[in-house]
C-alpha cells in the first residue's frame, strides 16, 4: 500500500459548501423567482392506459391570468435517453397513471391549478400491462409502435412486437451441461417493488425562451446539465448551442435528477408565453406519480455447486418491470448483465435481462442502479444455496469470490489494481463477530424471550454504467494573487464532488486549500463538458481530469519560469504556491507573478495568461457483445461488503437494527469525513429499500401510496444503533491518486445483508421486499401454523 | 386579460380573492407589518411576500419537515399554519440564527460535523435542533432523535446531524459556563 504523505488527501476538510448551506442562503431553483415569471402546472391522466379522445381547454384558456394551455398537439416532440419513446405530453393515447396530458402557465401557482381543473377530457379506458408476466405475453402492447422507435443501437435490443424495451444477454461457457455436472442445483424466485428517490427537494425546472430565436435558458434541479442539453435539443431539432443550462444548488438527486425531466415542458410553456420565463416545481405527488421511480424487478435464479462448494453454473432472468418508458431502465437492465452474477467468479454463465414496458409511472437510475436489484437476487441466492450445501456462507462466498487473476462473467481479467472483495469481507465478517449460522437449538432459545437475533453478510461490486465513450473535462484559471478558480462539468449534489476536486487541485498545485475554489452554479455556457453525474464516477473521472489541469498550468508556469531562469524547463519544480529551480531554491516565482505572463522591470512581457486543461476519456472500454455480454464495461470497480447484526420481534414481526458494518475498498480515502457521510446516507436508504419502502399499485395501475404518509422513508428513529463505516485502501493505478468512486455503493447489497441476517435469525428465507413487519410476521405465522 | 399585466409584479403572488388582512409579527427580531391574504400559509408568507427563501418546502402536507421555523418558541412545521395564526408571534427562521455575520454555535457544528449534504433539510432540522437545545440544553442522543423525527433527512443517514447536536449543546453548555 502506498503510504505517501499528502497534504491534502486523506484529511477531511469540511465541505466548500457549508457556509452557505447553513444559512439558508444557498439558492436552489424552488427558490428562483425571475422577472415577469410564471408558474406551471400539469393535468394528469388518472388511467393507467387510456385513448385521449377529447380536451376541452376553452375554461382553462379564458380564465384571467392564464398565458398559455398546452396538451399533446402543441408538443409534437419526442424525448428519450437511449429509447426515444416519450412525448413531453402525451398524445392520443396515456401510458401510465400520471402522465402529463395538458400544462398550464399562468400568473400564479393558484391561478395554474385552478385553470388546470377547468380542462375536460374525455378518455376511454383501455386494458393496461400491470405485471411483469403480462408484459412478456405482449397481449397488449405499451408502445405498439416499439419496432420504429428510434434507440441506441449495439447497445440496447428492443424486441420486435413485444414490451421488451431491451434484452440483454451474457453468455459464456456451457451452462446447461455444467449444471448437469453439478452436485446441487438450486432454483429460486425474488422479487422486490419499485421504490422512490425521495429528493427532499421535487425536481423543479425554470425556462425561458427566446421568442425571437431557437435560444433557450434554462435553470434547473439537475444531476446532468449536458445532457439536458443534448436531449433537448435532439427533441426539438435545434443547436446544443442555442441551449443554456444553469444548475443552481440540486436538493438531493439519487439518480432521479440524472437525464431530462420537467425542462422541455416548461421550454415549450415559456415559448407559448412569448418568451416569459414558466416554472414548473412539482409538488411531491407529482414527485411520486409523474417522476420516475427505481423498477421493480424479479429475479428467477439457477445456481449449479459442486459438493466442495464450487459455483459452475448460474443462470438468471431479470425481468423489469420499468414502466410506460425506457428512460434510464436499459441501462439498468443493462447492468445485471455484466455486474447481476455478484462479485464471483463462476466460468459458466447465463444472465438474461429485459426491461419491460408496463402502464406504469416509468422508471429511471437510482444510486447505483441495477445493483441494489440484482444484489438482492444474487446475495440472497448465496447464502441460500449455502444452506443447503451446509456450508457457512462466508465460506462460501470465499470460496469463489473475485479477485487478482480471475475472470468476470463478461471476459475481463481482474488484477491487483482492482481492488479486493475479500479484504472488504473479511473486514465486515470481523466487525459483526461473524461465526457461522446460529444452530437450532440457539434459535429456540432465544425465541422463548419474544425476540431474536441474527446475522447476516452480503457482497458487493459495482462499476460506472456508462458508455464506453463517457467524457468529462476540467478548466483551472489562476489569478494575480495566486488563487485558483477551477471549473469542471459534473454537478455537486451534495455528495461532496466540489470539496474532493479542490482537495486534489490543491495537492497538485500545492497551495493552501482556501486558495482554491471550485465554481458552484454549473453553467453550460461556461463550464467545461461533463457527460452526466451519475455513476459514481465524478471523484475517478473528474478527479483525473483535474489532476491533468492542474499538471497543466505548473507546466505552462514552468515554461515561462524556464526563460526568466535561463534554463531549462526540466531544471524546475514546484512547491508551496512558487516555481524554483531545484538546485537554487532561492531562484523563485511565484504563480500569481506567472499568471498572466510575466513582466520584468523594463516592462516586457513573456509568457501569457494561464489557463490549464484537463479531460478525461474512458479508455478502454467496449460495448458488449449482443449475443454473449462479452466485452469490457467497466471502467473501474468498487468492492464492498455489509455485515448486519439485529434482532427481530416474533409478535410484531418489527427489526431492530444493532449494527451495521460496510467496508468498501476505495482505493484510496480523498476526504474521510465525506465519504464516512456518504456510507451513513447511502446505509440507511438501503434500510428504507430493505424495511419500509415500495410503491403500492392497485389492479388498475393507480399508485396507492404518493405521500411520504403513505411512502415511509426512514426517519431518526429507524437508524441503526450503530453503523461502522470501514475504508479500504488497495489504490486503484489509474484512479487519481489511487481513489475509486464509493458514493452509490453503499446502499447496494443492504437488503440483502438484512434478508440474510433474517434467516439467520428466524431460520426463515425471505424472498421479497420490502422486510416491513406485516411482511414478517406473516411469514412467522405461517412457519409456526401446523 | 390578467388584470395584474399593468402592474410590474405579475409574477407575485395572487391571493384567493379573500380581502386582505392586517398581519403583525416579529421575524427574525425585525417588526413586520403587511396586508396578507387570509388562505397563506406561514410557510407561503415567507417565501411570497417576504422573500425570505431559507425556509424550505418539501411536501406541504406537513410530512417532511422542510418548512420547520420556530414560533414563539416552538417548532412548527409553517406549511400547516396559516400566517394569519401568527398575529403577534415571534417567528424565527434559519436566517436568524446568525447573528452580525457570525454563525450561530449550531450552524458552525452542523458544519464541522458534515451534518448536511445536499443542503435542502438543513434549515428545518437547524430549527428543530436550536427549539430543543432551546428547551433542552442537554439532550441525549435519543432526545435528539425524537426532537428531529419530523425532519426527514434523504442524504446524511442523520448520524453527522445528531453529532452536530450534541456537540453545539457541549459547547453552549461550555459558553454558557464562561459566561
Ligand atoms: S413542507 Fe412543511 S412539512 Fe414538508
Ligand atoms: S442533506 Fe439532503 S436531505 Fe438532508
Amino acid at each position: 500500500m502506498d503510504k505517501r504523505e499528502y497534504k491534502y488527501i486523506g484529511k477531511s476538510p469540511d465541505r466548500s459548501e457549508g457556509l452557505e448551506k447553513v444559512t439558508g442562503r444557498a439558492v436552489y431553483v424552488h427558490d428562483m423567482e425571475l422577472p415577469g415569471m410564471l408558474y406551471a402546472k400539469a393535468l394528469h391522466s388518472p388511467f393507467a392506459r387510456a385513448k385521449i379522445i377529447s380536451i376541452d381547454t376553452s375554461a382553462a384558456r379564458a380564465l384571467p391570468g392564464v398565458k398559455a394551455v398546452l396538451t399533446g398537439e402543441d408538443a409534437p416532440y419526442l424525448v428519450g435517453l437511449y429509447m426515444i419513446d416519450k412525448r413531453i405530453i402525451a398524445k392520443d393515447i396515456v401510458r401510465y397513471q400520471g402522465e402529463v396530458v395538458a400544462a398550464v402557465a399562468a400568473t400564479d401557482e393558484r391561478i395554474a391549478e385552478e385553470a388546470v381543473s377547468l380542462i375536460k377530457v374525455e378518455y376511454e379506458i383501455l386494458p393496461s400491462v400491470q405485471t411483469i408476466d403480462e408484459a412478456l405475453e405482449a397481449k397488449i402492447l405499451v408502445h405498439e409502435d416499439i419496432n420504429d422507435l428510434e434507440y441506441m443501437k449495439g447497445v440496447f435490443f428492443p424486441q420486435k412486437d413485444s414490451n421488451i424495451a431491451s434484452w440483454n444477454k451474457t453468455v459464456r461457457g456451457d451452462v446447461e451441461k455444467a449444471f448437469e455436472e453439478s452436485y446441487l442445483v438450486v432454483e429460486n424466485e425474488m422479487y422486490l417493488p419499485a421504490a422512490a428517490h425521495t429528493p427532499l427537494e421535487t425536481h423543479a425546472a425554470i425556462a425561458q425562451a427566446d421568442p425571437y430565436s431557437d435560444k433557450l435558458k434554462i435553470w434547473s434541479s439537475a444531476q446532468s446539465p449536458f445532457a439536458v442539453r443534448q436531449l433537448m435539443a435532439k427533441s426539438f431539432g435545434i443547436a446544443e448551442a442555442d441551449i443554456q443550462v444553469i444548475i443552481p444548488y440540486v436538493g438531493g438527486g439519487f439518480g432521479g435528477k440524472a437525464g431530462i425531466h420537467l425542462e422541455p415542458l416548461a421550454a415549450l410553456l415559456s415559448r407559448a408565453c412569448k418568451g416569459r420565463p414558466v416554472k414548473y416545481a412539482a409538488t411531491r405527488e407529482e414527485e411520486f406519480n409523474q417522476l420516475p421511480t427505481r423498477a421493480a424487478m424479479r429475479g428467477r435464479i439457477k445456481t449449479g455447486v459442486t459438493k466442495d462448494g464450487k459455483i459452475i453454473a448460474l443462470k438468471v432472468y431479470y425481468d423489469w418491470d420499468s414502466g410506460a418508458y425506457a428512460d434510464y431502465g436499459v441501462n439498468v437492465g443493462r447492468t445485471a448483465i455484466y455486474s447481476g452474477a455478484g462479485a464471483y467468479e463462476i466460468p459458466n454463465v447465463e444472465i438474461h435481462s429485459r426491461t419491460l414496458y408496463t402502464n406504469k409511472v416509468f422508471s429511471t437510475a437510482y444510486r447505483g442502479f441495477g445493483h441494489l436489484e440484482t444484489h438482492w437476487v444474487i446475495e440472497r441466492q448465496m447464502d441460500i444455496v449455502a444452506q443447503k450445501l451446509g456450508m457457512d456462507p462466508y465460506e462460501f462466498r470465499m470460496k469463489n469470490i473475485l479477485g487478482p487473476g480471475k475472470t468476470t462473467v463478461s471476459g475481463e481479467v481482474i488484477t491487483e489494481s482492482t481492488g479486493s472483495p475479500s479484504d472488504c469481507l473479511k473486514a465486515v465478517a470481523e466487525e459483526i463477530n461473524w461465526t457461522g449460522y446460529q444452530r437450532e437449538e440457539e434459535r429456540e432459545i432465544q425465541k422463548k424471550r419474544g425476540k431474536v437475533r441474527g446475522k447476516g453478510l452480503a457482497l458487493l461490486h459495482k462499476a460506472p454504467a456508462m458508455p464506453a465513450f463517457t467524457s468529462t473535462a476540467s478548466i483551472m484559471q489562476i489569478d494575480g494573487d495566486g488563487k485558483v478558480k477551477v471549473m469542471i462539468g459534473a454537478i455537486d449534489i451534495g455528495q461532496g464532488a466540489n470539496t474532493v476536486i479542490r482537495q486534489m487541485a490543491a495537492e497538485v498545485l500545492d497551495i493552501p486549500l482556501e486558495n482554491i475554489e471550485v465554481v458552484w452554479e454549473s453553467d453550460t455556457q461556461k463550464n467545461p463538458y461533463d457527460w452526466q453525474t451519475v455513476a459514481s464516477k465524478l471523484t475517478f473521472m473528474g478527479g483525473n481530469a483535474v489532476i491533468k489541469a492542474a499538471e497543466d498550468m505548473i507546466r505552462q508556469m514552468k515554461e515561462v519560469a524556464a526563460q526568466v531562469f535561463r534554463c531549462d524547463a526540466s531544471k524546475l519544480t514546484h512547491g508551496d504556491g512558487y516555481i524554483y529551480h531545484v538546485h537554487h531554491p532561492h531562484k523563485r516565482l511565484s504563480y500569481g507573478s506567472l499568471a498572466r505572463g510575466y513582466s520584468y522591470e523594463n516592462g516586457n512581457a513573456i509568457g501569457g495568461v494561464i489557463i490549464g486543461r484537463g479531460t478525461y476519456i474512458a479508455d478502454g472500454l467496449t460495448n458488449l457483445d449482443k449475443d454473449t455480454g462479452q466485452g469490457l464495461p467497466a471502467l473501474v470497480w468498487t468492492y464492498g461488503a455489509h455485515g448486519v447484526d439485529l434482532e427481530v420481534d416474533l409478535e410484531t414481526g418489527d427489526v431492530h437494527i444493532l449494527k451495521v458494518a460496510s467496508a468498501f475498498d476505495v482505493g484510496r480515502v480523498i476526504n474521510k469525513k465525506l465519504t464516512e457521510g456518504q456510507i451513513m446516507g447511502g446505509v440507511l436508504q438501503g434500510i428504507g429499500s430493505a424495511l419500509s419502502e415500495g410503491l403500492k399499485f392497485n389492479a388498475e395501475g393507480k399508485l396507492l401510496n404518493p405521500t411520504f404518509t403513505d411512502y415511509k422513508i426512514p426517519t431518526a428513529k429507524d437508524m441503526p444503533d450503530e453503523i461502522v463505516p470501514i475504508l479500504i485502501e488497495n489504490p486503484q493505478a489509474d484512479g487519481p491518486f489511487g481513489a475509486r468512486g464509493v458514493g452509490e455503493h453503499p446502499m447496494i447489497s443492504i437488503p440483502s445483508a438484512i434478508g440474510n441476517a433474517l434467516y439467520d435469525a428466524l431460520g426463515i428465507n425471505f424472498y421479497k421486499l420490502p422486510l416491513n413487519p406485516e411482511n414478517i410476521a406473516l411469514e412467522i405465522a405461517g412457519t409456526q401454523a401446523p | 386579460m390578467c388584470e395584474h399585466d399593468a402592474k410590474a409584479n405579475c409574477f407575485e403572488y395572487i391571493d384567493s380573492q379573500m380581502p386582505r388582512v392586517p398581519l403583525d409579527l416579529v421575524v427574525n427580531g425585525e417588526r413586520v407589518h403587511e396586508m396578507i391574504d387570509p388562505a397563506m400559509t406561514l410557510l407561503d408568507f415567507l417565501r411570497v411576500t417576504l422573500k425570505l427563501f431559507g425556509t424550505k418546502e418539501g411536501c406541504r402536507e406537513g410530512e417532511c419537515g422542510a418548512c420547520t421555523l420556530i414560533m414563539n418558541g416552538r417548532p412548527v412545521t409553517s406549511c400547516l399554519i396559516l400566517a394569519v395564526e401568527a398575529q403577534g408571534a415571534e417567528i424565527l427562521t434559519v436566517e436568524g440564527l446568525s447573528k452580525d455575520g457570525e454563525l450561530s454555535i449550531l450552524q458552525e457544528e452542523f458544519i464541522r460535523e458534515d451534518g448536511l449534504q445536499c443542503g435542502f433539510c438543513t434549515p428545518g432540522m437547524l430549527m428543530s435542533a436550536r427549539a430543543l437545545l432551546d428547551r433542552n440544553p442537554n439532550p441525549t442522543a435519543d432526545e435528539v432523535k425524537e426532537a428531529i423525527a419530523g425532519n426527514l433527512c434523504r442524504c446524511t443517514g442523520y448520524k453527522s446531524i445528531i453529532d452536530a447536536i450534541l456537540s453545539a449543546a457541549k459547547r453552549e453548555r461550555e459558553a454558557l459556563r464562561n459566561g
